[in-house]
């Protein structure tokens, strides 16, 4: 068992060491403080930005301010899809469990990426646009991208046997992200057939520098955070998965 | 960029739009956080007390 | 190629011994259909406009309902793990149970939705659109739905998930299939449309039986 830790000097190899749940464990304990620090430095950094250096808008005044948190969690919704469909489709490839359980505890935070998206969106839409909702390319794409996300979660969700679900969770995320490009193509499409180009939400205000550093500070701050949660949560996962192993049982924080 | 503290959470009059976005965003991902340490105690008490357990059988049968 | 005709045979047979189970689908079909006028009204300006969208969308969610049929039976009573053991490759079997599944659901459709279509007032050339549309999108629809069937396979609630998991897939063909139709009943080029019907038909067929065995496989180890 031994040599496979120490297999080569080749470090590419050494990264077999971490797909352990018991080696990840304490490793991703430590490094969860320091992402916390991150995220909340760009965040102070990013709302600093946004509320105090960026300036008004000519057409949407201060209402455009939305647009520094809005944009930010639409990226980090579809980042994080990108990320999940990768760890799951790692964990069918390499049958690795910890890779699978990386998946599963990002969906959850895409998917409130997601929502907040809409939401974020929708309280933009309303006074720009006079409604709500807009069937808007972007807008639409994102409430499928939720759906996306809800079924993965579902699919786990309803498989009793953990690794018959990471294996069919996979095939799900991986064929959504396959599918997520036709789908906004398609919606884009279908937005341009219907309405012309009439409603953008997309027609953000030109950018100023300082506009694009809000929005881009305000992105690392969501992504430090989703790194945070996702660690935090892996472990949870890890060990409600592995709780019959001897090295879970002698884990300082069980051995009372 | 603000004259009186008044202005700020005025918005221009987009008050409830701006803040509902943000004020929600800062809900969000401050309760997310909670629920996962709150599943993660979870976790442990339960190991906790299957240790615990395991301990009592293993010295009643000695 | 045996194999293949031998599956396509076996499934309809049994099919044609349970026939309530592919009629229902098919009058839900019709019935869903006829809501609508009745839940919005029968002017029929207003039909000939959402026709596209609702039979469209009937048609979805009947090929959903006749999804269900496609593997639980062979799951269940455990034909489907002794079609995976047999020599013949299993992606041969699965296409054979899709290309059964398209005959008996998506197949009628594409005769039904005429009539329907009349319903709603529909022009000759907006029909004939519907019939072609159909036929090129309802194997697609078959193709895609395989994936949820077997990504389901004895689940808790299969049949609710696998709606929740396909719906989001089928979205690009409901809007070119529909958007199809609508061009053509208000006079604009439909050549857009096929053509992306098409190509989605051609990646479907090259991609999904591969993960819809996979997916299969999964679910009998």
């Amino acid at each position: 068992m031994n040599h496979l830790n120490t297999l080569s000097t080749n470090r590419a190899l050494n990264w077999f060491r971490f797909s352990s749940p018991s080696t990840f464990y304490p490793v991703a304990g430590k490094m969860i403080p320091w992402f916390w620090a991150l995220s909340i430095i760009f965040g102070v950094a990013g709302l600093w930005v946004s509320f105090f250096v960026a300036p008004v808008d000519a057409v949407q005044g201060q209402g455009y301010r939305i647009i520094f948190i809005h944009v930010p969690t639409s990226w980090m919704s579809m980042f994080i899809y990108l990320v999940m469909a990768a760890w799951a489709g790692l964990g069918l490839i390499f049958n690795t469990r910890l890779s699978a359980m990386m998946a599963q505890a990002l969906a959850p935070i895409g998917a409130w990426m997601a929502f907040l998206s809409l939401w974020t969106g929708a309280f933009w839409g309303k006074p720009m646009w006079g409604a709500w909702w807009v069937w808007d390319a972007r807008l639409t794409s994102e409430l499928i991208l939720l759906f996306l996300y809800l079924g993965f979660i579902a699919l786990q969700a309803s498989i009793d046997n953990a690794r018959r679900a990471d294996k069919a969770g996979a095939i799900l995320a991986l064929v959504g992200v396959v599918n997520v490009p036709i789908i906004y193509f398609s919606v884009k499409w279908w937005n341009t057939l219907h309405q012309g180009a009439s409603v953008s939400l997309t027609k953000a205000p030109a950018m100023a520098q300082t506009m694009l550093w809000g929005m881009l500070l305000m992105a690392l701050c969501l992504w430090m955070y989703s790194i945070a949660v996702g660690l935090m949560r892996v472990r949870a996962i890890i060990l409600e998965r592995e709780a019959h192993t001897d090295w879970v049982r002698q884990l300082n924080e069980v051995k009372n | 960029m603000w004259n009186s503290p008044a202005e700020f959470f005025a918005m221009g009059g987009y008050a409830l739009y701006v803040w509902s976005s943000f004020g929600v965003c800062v809900l969000v991902l401050v309760l997310e956080p909670l629920a996962v340490r709150a599943r993660f105690k979870a976790i442990v008490r339960r190991l906790k007390r299957e240790v615990l357990a395991e301990h009592f059988d293993n010295e009643g049968s000695k | 190629m045996s194999a293949l005709l031998t599956i396509i045979r076996r499934d309809l047979l049994l099919v044609m011994r349970r026939k309530s189970e592919v009629l229902t689908a098919l009058f839900f079909f019709v019935i869903v259909t006829s809501l609508f006028p009745l839940g919005i009204g029968a002017d029929s300006a207003l039909l000939r406009k959402i026709a596209p969208g609702v039979l469209w969308v009937a048609a979805l969610l009947s090929t959903l309902l006749g999804l269900q049929r496609m593997f639980a039976a062979d799951y269940i009573d455990g034909t489907l793990e002794q079609l995976a053991l047999s020599p013949k490759p299993l992606v041969l079997l699965v296409i054979g149970k899709i290309i059964a599944h398209w005959l008996v659901c998506g197949l009628p459709l594409v005769i039904l939705a005429p009539v329907i279509g009349l319903q709603f007032d529909l022009d000759i050339s907006s029909l004939k659109v519907l019939m072609l549309a159909l036929l090129l999108g309802t194997p697609i629809l078959s193709l895609l739905g395989s994936i949820g069937a077997a990504l389901t396979l004895g689940v808790r609630g299969g049949s609710v998930l696998m709606s929740l998991l396909i719906l989001p897939l089928y979205i690009p063909v409901l809007i070119f299939g529909a958007g199809a139709v609508y061009a053509n009943s208000v006079g604009l080029d439909v050549t857009g449309h096929f053509s992306l019907l098409g190509a989605l038909f051609i990646l479907a067929l090259a991609f999904v039986p591969w993960v819809s065995t996979a997916a299969v496989k999964i679910a009998i180890e």
